[in-house]
């Protein structure tokens, strides 16, 4: 990185504002375009159809707004879901970060801990939906806890593989001017694995779904994972659909959110690497 | 799962600084503190049912654990089940490899395709697998089709957009030297745009390989396909919790093999590229 590049390279160019409608429309249509071409596809292919597992999308929207929208479903089965999901998912945050800061710190933890961690990493989480039944029985606790042991993971290796890369002149500065304790960690150890971290909760997020939804399936008396499967069972396959397109949709919003958190609190980030790249090319 | 997921090779070792990766202690010293580490582990196991601290009807000791994964080895029924859950495993991983290169490459050499197909797929990639679960069911029964399905949905997205991040980020330069020269289309997939995405391709390969192993198991364990999966399921409700652990302790070692084993492969495959030469930044 050389010190005489502070120049970035503008991205508009002057006299573009003639292309911009025909471009905003040009956006819409590539954002737009595809889903509703494929949704009007499967709407007018399955409209007649006979097949018993595929109804058509018309009764399948229809049946949406009565069996979520219409009926007590939302409180009673997704708003459990989803607090099991973010109470696993929030201890997760919480154990992962605060041991990965611990265990990344220290060279000799590190080396103490990593075969164990790389085990237990590589046991797909699903199969702990058996043990913790055992542990915690069907409840809650069991749900929150099955999570939690999938969600840990990612969130406390990439915690590690960050604090790990902190940078050498800044840990230097930090140490002259005295800054240590609280304030080092979060300015200095937390910030500068903030993007590892980050990773680890995308990953975590859709294991965290992935298993909300086992462990529903599994035993429970109500959630989003307990309804789907309880439609499959009775053959209701249009409510079935019904469950399948919300937990898509679920799944879309909750990457969505983490999407926006990443682009606040990583915003010095990417700059950061945009600045890096435009500098490498010059 | 794996750290660094959806951040390209080259960029993931990007904020290691030279020569830090290797600590200042001698390697030999940390696989000893590591051993030491795992040694802790499996005494931690023995001692705490042995002690009374969690019953051991829950948590067998390590000992006991290790008599039913021995007899286990000695089981026909068990090889079977390993082979079944590795043949899901590897079908659905070459299906969603193929498929995962074949559209990356149409859709990243083709703008257009490309602009217009984003949105659709980023709707798509966070729908969580297990919402086709009761489809799976449906269409496949407790089948190899069952697993193969989920397993391809899961691991295909880890794969395209690894691709579709590999196509684009060609340099320039080789880019416009390859035009000048006036190659044709083949020979720039060929020569430009394969050794370009070839390391995102493989960081998807990794990935999508865990995944991959993660759905192969939950199918058996929900849908109950034959496999390690239902196997566990099995010795759950059969109350035969030693052999239940011995099966969990299996698929670790199975991801750990499979972790290790897309390691080589990239290592092998890519000796040529800088990330694995060396430290040296792009």
């Amino acid at each position: 990185m050389s010190a005489h590049s502070t120049v970035r390279p503008g991205r508009r160019s002057p006299g573009a504002a003639v292309g911009t409608v025909a471009r905003v429309l040009r956006w819409i249509a590539a954002v737009l375009g595809l889903p509703v071409a494929l949704l009007a596809l499967w709407w007018v292919l399955s409209a007649d159809s006979e097949t018993f597992y595929l109804p058509p999308l018309a009764e399948i929207l229809a049946a949406f707004d009565d069996v979520w929208l219409r009926s007590d479903r939302l409180r009673a089965d997704v708003l459990p879901s989803l607090l099991r999901l973010s109470a696993g998912f929030g201890l997760a945050v919480v154990l992962g970060v605060g041991l990965g800061v611990l265990i990344g710190s220290f060279r000799r933890v590190r080396a103490f801990c990593e075969p164990v961690l790389e085990f237990l990493r590589a046991v797909p989480p699903p199969v702990l939906v058996p043990v913790l039944m055992l542990f915690a029985g069907f409840g809650n606790t069991m749900k929150v806890l099955v999570v939690l042991s999938g969600c840990v993971w990612p969130i406390l290796l990439n915690t590690v593989e960050g604090v790990r890369a902190v940078d050498e002149v800044l840990t230097d500065t930090c140490r002259c001017y005295g800054i240590r304790g609280p304030a080092r960690l979060w300015h200095l150890v937390v910030r500068s694995a903030s993007p590892q971290i980050v990773t680890g909760l995308r990953q975590a997020l859709s294991v965290g779904i992935i298993l909300m939804v086992i462990s529903e399936m599994f035993a429970a008396n109500n959630g989003l994972g307990f309804s789907i499967i309880q439609f499959q069972r009775t053959f209701a396959v249009t409510n079935m659909w019904t469950g399948i397109l919300l937990l898509g949709l679920l799944g879309f919003l909750l990457a969505v959110l983490l999407r926006l958190f990443e682009r606040r609190a990583l915003h010095w980030y990417s700059g950061l690497r945009q600045f890096q790249r435009n500098d490498g090319h010059r | 799962m794996t750290p660094a997921a959806t951040v390209p090779p080259p960029a993931a070792t990007a904020p290691v600084p030279a020569g830090r990766s290797g600590g200042t202690g001698p390697r030999g010293g940390n696989a000893l503190l590591g051993l030491l580490g795992f040694a802790t582990f499996l005494a931690v196991l023995e001692v705490v049912p042995r002690s009374g601290l969690v019953s051991a009807n829950y948590l067998p000791p390590t000992s006991r654990i290790a008599g039913a994964l021995a007899e286990l080895l000695g089981e026909g029924r068990f090889w079977t089940a390993v082979a079944d859950t590795l043949r899901g495993w590897f079908l659905g991983l070459a299906i969603a490899v193929a498929l995962g290169v074949v559209v990356g490459f149409v859709l990243g050499t083709v703008p257009v395709l490309r602009e217009f197909t984003a949105s659709t797929i980023e709707f798509l990639r966070p729908i969580p697998s297990v919402a086709l679960i009761p489809l799976a069911v449906l269409l496949f029964g407790s089948e190899l089709g069952s697993v193969l399905l989920l397993v391809v949905y899961a691991a295909f997205w880890q794969v395209l957009v690894q691709v579709l991040y590999g196509v684009r980020d060609v340099d320039p330069v080789a880019r416009d030297t390859a035009y000048t020269f006036g190659l044709s289309r083949w020979t720039r997939i060929r020569h430009l745009l394969w050794p370009t995405a070839l390391p995102y391709l493989l960081t998807g390969i990794r990935l999508a390989a865990a995944v991959a192993l993660i759905l192969a198991i939950t199918a058996e364990l929900i849908i109950g396909a034959p496999g390690l999966g239902n196997e566990i399921n099995r010795a759950q409700s059969g109350g035969a919790v030693d052999s239940m652990y011995a099966l969990i302790i299996v698929t670790g070692l199975l991801g750990v093999a499979v972790n290790g084993l897309a390691r080589r492969l990239e290592r092998a495959v890519l000796s040529w590229h800088p990330s694995v030469r060396g430290e040296e930044t792009p």
